[in-house]
C-alpha cells in the first residue's frame, strides 16, 4: 500500500526496442571511450573488431569464450534465483571460493573411485560447502531479520581469509612452497568436452543448473512461491506461503550454485586451490543476473556476453598494442550503457 | 475562467485506450466530480494529469499556459496535488516528516519546529492528527489524512483527489467536504474520483461521466439525478440487491469467536475480550467508525496476527491462530481489508487465482499449467473480471483486482468468509455484484462476517449487526428492527450498553 516515493514501472517495450538494445549500448559505448582509444593510438573500429567479432571468428577463441562463460553462468544462476526471491545474496564470491575449497579437498582423497564417482562426489561436496556458507547469513536473515546484503558480503572476506589461512598452513605445497593446494586426483579432475579447446565438464553442469534455474522460475511450485515473495513478502505471507522456510532454501540453494562455480574452476581449470582462483565472479554474477533480467535466458546471453569482451580483450591488447587496462575500461562503460540503456527502455520512473 | 483545460488527451496501454479523446474543463474554485465504472480511465486521466502517464494525443492548459506536463514535479510546479487511491507516504517516518518530506528547504532538520508547523497546519484544516506518531501504525484512515494534509501543505491550487471518501468514515467524510468548500471558497478546484453517487450529487458543482475511456456526459449538478448518473456509467439501469429472508436461528453456529484480545507494547487494548458466533447462512455485520479495533479482528481472523488471548471455531475445531494456511484448511475464506495485500501484483491474474490452492495445481512440486489456465479462464468468465489471464494483476483497475480475490475466495466454496471491505473502492455496477455474490454464499450456507464502515452497505446485507467501539462489541441489532439512532449513539460511543 505504501511506498517510497519514486518507483521503476516495468513497461513492455517492443520486441524490437528490446532486440536493438545490446547495439544501441554497443554504438553508445565507442562513442564515449573512442576519444581514449585514439590517445592510445588505436583505431577504434578496430577495436570494436577486436572485442566483439575477432573472438568469434577463431575456433580456440570460440571455446575459451565458452570456458569463461562457465563460471559467470553459474554465479549468475546463483544471484538470479536469489534476488528473483528477495533474497539478496551479494556473497556468491565466498560461496565459489566454500565450494572451490571443498573440491580441492574432496579431489585429494577420491583418486582410488572412478571418474564416474570422484566427479559427483566432489561436486555434491561444492555444493554443500556453498550452501553452507549461505546458511548463516541466511538464518540470521530468516530468524532475526538481519540485512542479508551486510552479511554477506562480510562473509565474502571471511571466506578470503581462511582459504588464505589455507594456503599458506596445512595445504602450502611441500616441494615449491607456492601457497597452493595439493593437485587433484586425476579421476577427479573434469574431462575435456570439446576436442582442441579448454571447455570442459564445469560447462555442461552450468549447463544444467542454467536449464533447471528456467524451470523452477518458471515451472515449479517452488519457483512461483519464491517469486511471490520476491515481489510482495506480505502478500505471500497471507496467501499461506511460508516465507521463512522458502527464504531459506532460496539462500542455500544459490549458495549451493555458487559454491559449484568454485568446483569447476578447480576441477576444470586449474586442478588446485590458489588465493587467485575467482577474478570476482561471484560479483560478476551480480553483473550477469542484473543484465540478465533474473530470468534464465537472460542469463545465458549476459554471461557469454561477458565472456566474449573478456575474450576480445585480451586478443585487443596483445594485437593493437594498446594497454589492457583500456580494455578493461571499455569493458566496464560497455557494462554501465548497458544497465543503463536496460533500465530506460525497460522502465519507467514514476511516483509510487 | 476555467483553471484547467485538457483536450483530446488519448492514452493507450499497448491495444488498450484507456482515455479516448478525453476533453474536461475544470473551474476556479469549483468541486469536479469524476464518476465511472472500474477501468473506466478515471486515475488514467488524473495519473496525466499529474505528470505521472504522458498520453499519446493531448493538450493541457493550466491557469492559461498550455504546456505538456512530464513529471509530478512539474506538476506540483504548476500547482498540482494529487491523492492517490493507493498511499504513497513513507510508513517508518512520522506524520510530520512525511508532510515537509521534500519540502524543507533547509538542510538541517529541526524536529520540534517541524512538529509545530504541522500542528498548526492540522489544527486551521480541522484535522485531528498527531503530528509525531509513525504514519505505518496509523489506520488507513488517518493515512488518507496525512495524504491530503500533505497535498494542502504544498500551496496546490488545483487538488486531485482519488477515491478519497473510499476509506474515509460518513463522519470524516463530512469534514473532509468542509475542508473542502472552505479551501474551495478561496479559489482550489477540485477534482474528486468517487463511486458515491450520493456525494458527487451533493457536494460537486459538475459532473464528468467516464466509460470505457470515453466522456459519455459532463454537466451541471443540479441538472442531474443519480438514477441518470448511474445510467450514464454503467449503461443500464441498476438495482441494489434484494436481501433474503433472514437466517434460521435454528442452523448450526459455525464460526465461533472468543474472548479474543489484542494489546500493543503499551497494554493499550486495541481488542478487548470480543465474543461472537456466526451461524451457516448468516451475515452478521460489524459496524464502526474506523480505527475501533476492527482492522485487528480482521488481522487475527484472516491468521495474520497473533492475539494475545482468545479462541477461534469454525464447525467446533479449534484454529490456530497466526497460520493463513490453518484458515485455508479449516475453508475460511478471506476478503483483506488492503486489496494489495491479498494480490501479488506482479504475477499474473492465472497465478493469483491459484496461488491460495497451490496443492491443487501442482503435481511433484510442478505447475500444471493447462489446469492453472483453465481455471483462470473460467473464473475470469463467472466474475466478468476484465483482464486476460497472463495481464499482471497490477495493471487491472481496483475493482477487477477486488474481483480476482473475490473469485479467488469464493470459488472454494468457503464454510465461512471473512469480508473486509469488500467494496472498498469498488464502482456501483461491481458493488451490486460484490453483494450479490455474498448473498449467494449465504444462500449456500457460508456463515459471513461483514466488516465495513458503509453503513449502508452493512444494513443492506447483514442478517445480524455488532457494534464495535474502542475494542469492544456495544451492541447488537436485528437487522429486521434496527434502531438508528441507536446505532449510531454506540458507534460514536455516546451510549455503552448492550
Ligand atoms: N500501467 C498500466 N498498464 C497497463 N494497463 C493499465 C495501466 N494502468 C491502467 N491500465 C488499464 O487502463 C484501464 C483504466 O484504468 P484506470 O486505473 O484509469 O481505471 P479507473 O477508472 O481509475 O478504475 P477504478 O475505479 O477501478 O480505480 C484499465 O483497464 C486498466 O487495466
Ligand atoms: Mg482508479
Amino acid at each position: 500500500m505504501m511506498t517510497l516515493g519514486l518507483k521503476f514501472e516495468r513497461l513492455p517495450s517492443p520486441v524490437w526496442v528490446r532486440a536493438a538494445i545490446p547495439f544501441v549500448a554497443i554504438a553508445i559505448t565507442f562513442a564515449l571511450v573512442s576519444v581514449l582509444v585514439i590517445l592510445a593510438g588505436a583505431n577504434p573500429f578496430a577495436v570494436a573488431y577486436e572485442l566483439l567479432i575477432d573472438p568469434l571468428t577463431k575456433n580456440s577463441a570460440r571455446g575459451d569464450i565458452l570456458v569463461m562463460a562457465t563460471p559467470l553462468l553459474l554465479t549468475g544462476a546463483a544471484v538470479a534465483l536469489a534476488f528473483a526471491g528477495g533474497y539478496y545474496n551479494i556473497g556468491a564470491e565466498g560461496q565459489l571460493l566454500a565450494g572451490a575449497a571443498a573440491a580441492a579437498w574432496v579431489g585429494q582423497f577420491v583418486g582410488d573411485l572412478s571418474p564416474w564417482l570422484a566427479i559427483p562426489v566432489m561436486i555434491t561436496g561444492g555444493f554443500i560447502a556453498g550452501a553452507l556458507w549461505a546458511l548463516i547469513p541466511a538464518l540470521l536473515k530468516v530468524r532475526l531479520q538481519v540485512d542479508e546484503v551486510v552479511t554477506t558480503l562480510l562473509m565474502n572476506s571471511i571466506m578470503g581469509y581462511i582459504i588464505s589461512a589455507l594456503l599458506n598452513g596445512p595445504w602450502r605445497d611441500p616441494v615449491s612452497g607456492w601457497p597452493q593446494s595439493p593437485t587433484i586426483a586425476l579421476s577427479a579432475q573434469f574431462p575435456q568436452i570439446i576436442p582442441r579447446t579448454r571447455v570442459h565438464f564445469g560447462f555442461i553442469v552450468a549447463a544444467v543448473v542454467v536449464i533447471a534455474l528456467w524451470w523452477i522460475l518458471t515451472r515449479t511450485r517452488f519457483g512461483l512461491e519464491l517469486r511471490a515473495i520476491g515481489k510482495n513478502r506480505d502478500g505471500a505471507q497471507f496467501l499461506g506461503i511460508r516465507v521463512e522456510r522458502t527464504m531459506l532454501a532460496v539462500a542455500l540453494i544459490s549458495g549451493g550454485i555458487a559454491g559449484l562455480a568454485g568446483v569447476s574452476e578447480v576441477a576444470g581449470i586449474h586442478y588446485y586451490l590458489i588465493g587467485s582462483l575467482s577474478p570476482g565472479y561471484g560479483y560478476t554474477g551480480i553483473i550477469v543476473a542484473t543484465l540478465g533480467a533474473l530470468a534464465a535466458p537472460g542469463v545465458v546471453m549476459a554471461a557469454l556476453f561477458l565472456a566474449l569482451v573478456s575474450r576480445g580483450a585480451l586478443t585487443a591488447s596483445r594485437e593493437l598494442d594498446i594497454p589492457i587496462y583500456l580494455a578493461d575500461v571499455i569493458q566496464a562503460v560497455l557494462l554501465l550503457v548497458m544497465l543503463a540503456v536496460l533500465l530506460l527502455t525497460r522502465y519507467r520512473i514514476r511516483r509510487a | 475562467m476555467n483553471i484547467v483545460e485538457m483536450r483530446g488527451i488519448t492514452k493507450r496501454f499497448g491495444t488498450l485506450v484507456a482515455n479516448d479523446k478525453v476533453d474536461i474543463d475544470l473551474g476556479r474554485g469549483e468541486i469536479h466530480a469524476l464518476l465511472g465504472e472500474n477501468g473506466a480511465g478515471k486515475s488514467t486521466l488524473m495519473k496525466i494529469l499529474y505528470g505521472l502517464y504522458q498520453p499519446d494525443e493531448v493538450t493541457i492548459t493550466i491557469e492559461g499556459r498550455t504546456q505538456p506536463i512530464r513529471s509530478p514535479a512539474e506538476a506540483i510546479e504548476r500547482g498540482v496535488g494529487f491523492v492517490s487511491q493507493h498511499f504513497s507516504l513513507v510508513p517508518t517516518f512520522t506524520v510530520a516528516e512525511n508532510i515537509l518530506l521534500g519540502y524543507e528547504q533547509q538542510f538541517r532538520l529541526d524536529p520540534a519546529q517541524m512538529h509545530t508547523r504541522v500542528a498548526q497546519l492540522a489544527t486551521d484544516n480541522g484535522f485531528n492528527i498527531d503530528p509525531s506518531a509513525i504514519v505505518g501504525k496509523l489506520s488507513v484512515g488517518q493515512q488518507q489524512r496525512v495524504e491530503i494534509l500533505k497535498a494542502i501543505f504544498r500551496d496546490c491550487r488545483v487538488l486531485i483527489l482519488d477515491e478519497p471518501t473510499a476509506v474515509l468514515t460518513p463522519r470524516d467524510t463530512q469534514s473532509l467536504f468542509e475542508i473542502l468548500l472552505k479551501l474551495c471558497a478561496q479559489g482550489l478546484a477540485v477534482i474528486i474520483i468517487t463511486h458515491k453517487l450520493e456525494e458527487a450529487l451533493q457536494h460537486s458543482q459538475r459532473v464528468t461521466v467516464l466509460r470505457h475511456g470515453k466522456v459519455v456526459g459532463s454537466q451541471e449538478t443540479s441538472s442531474t439525478t443519480s438514477a441518470e448518473l448511474a445510467r450514464l456509467m454503467v449503461g443500464r439501469q441498476t438495482t441494489p440487491v434484494q436481501r433474503p429472508a433472514n437466517a434460521n436461528a435454528s442452523e448450526p453456529v459455525v464460526l465461533e469467536v472468543s474472548g479474543l484480545s489484542v494489546a500493543d507494547k503499551r497494554g493499550v487494548h486495541a481488542l478487548n475480550a470480543v465474543n461472537f458466533q456466526v451461524r451457516a447462512g448468516e451475515i452478521v455485520g460489524i459496524a464502526g467508525v474506523a480505527g475501533n479495533g476492527q482492522s485487528e479482528l480482521v488481522s487475527v481472523l484472516t491468521g495474520m496476527l497473533q492475539p494475545q488471548r482468545g479462541a477461534m471455531r469454525v464447525d467446533g475445531q479449534a484454529v490456530a491462530f497466526g497460520d493463513p494456511r490453518a484458515c485455508t484448511r479449516h475453508k475460511i475464506g478471506r476478503i483483506p481489508e488492503d486489496r494489495l495485500r491479498g494480490v501479488i501484483g506482479d504475477l499474473s491474474v492465472a497465478d493469483n487465482l491459484m496461488i491460495e490452492q497451490l496443492d491443487q495445481f501442482t503435481i511433484v512440486g510442478h505447475l500444471q499449467p493447462h489446469a492453472i489456465l483453465e481455471h483462470a479462464q473460467r473464473l475470469i468468465n463467472d466474475f466478468q473480471i476484465k483482464a486476460a489471464p497472463n495481464d499482471p494483476v497490477r495493471t487491472l483497475s481496483g475493482g477487477n483486482i477486488q474481483k480476482v480475490i473475490l473469485a479467488r475466495t469464493l470459488a472454494q466454496d468457503p464454510a465461512v468468509v471473512i469480508a473486509a471491505q469488500p467494496t472498498r473502492g469498488v464502482d456501483i455496477g461491481a458493488t451490486e455484484y460484490v453483494h450479490q455474490k455474498l448473498l449467494e454464499q449465504k444462500q449456500r450456507g457460508a456463515a459471513i462476517l461483514l466488516i465495513s464502515e458503509d453503513l449502508d452497505e452493512i444494513l443492506l446485507l447483514s442478517d445480524r449487526i455488532l457494534v464495535m467501539y474502542n475494542g469492544r462489541l456495544v451492541g447488537e441489532f436485528d437487522a429486521a428492527a434496527v434502531d438508528l439512532d441507536r446505532l449510531s449513539l454506540l458507534m460514536t460511543g455516546a451510549e455503552k450498553t448492550g
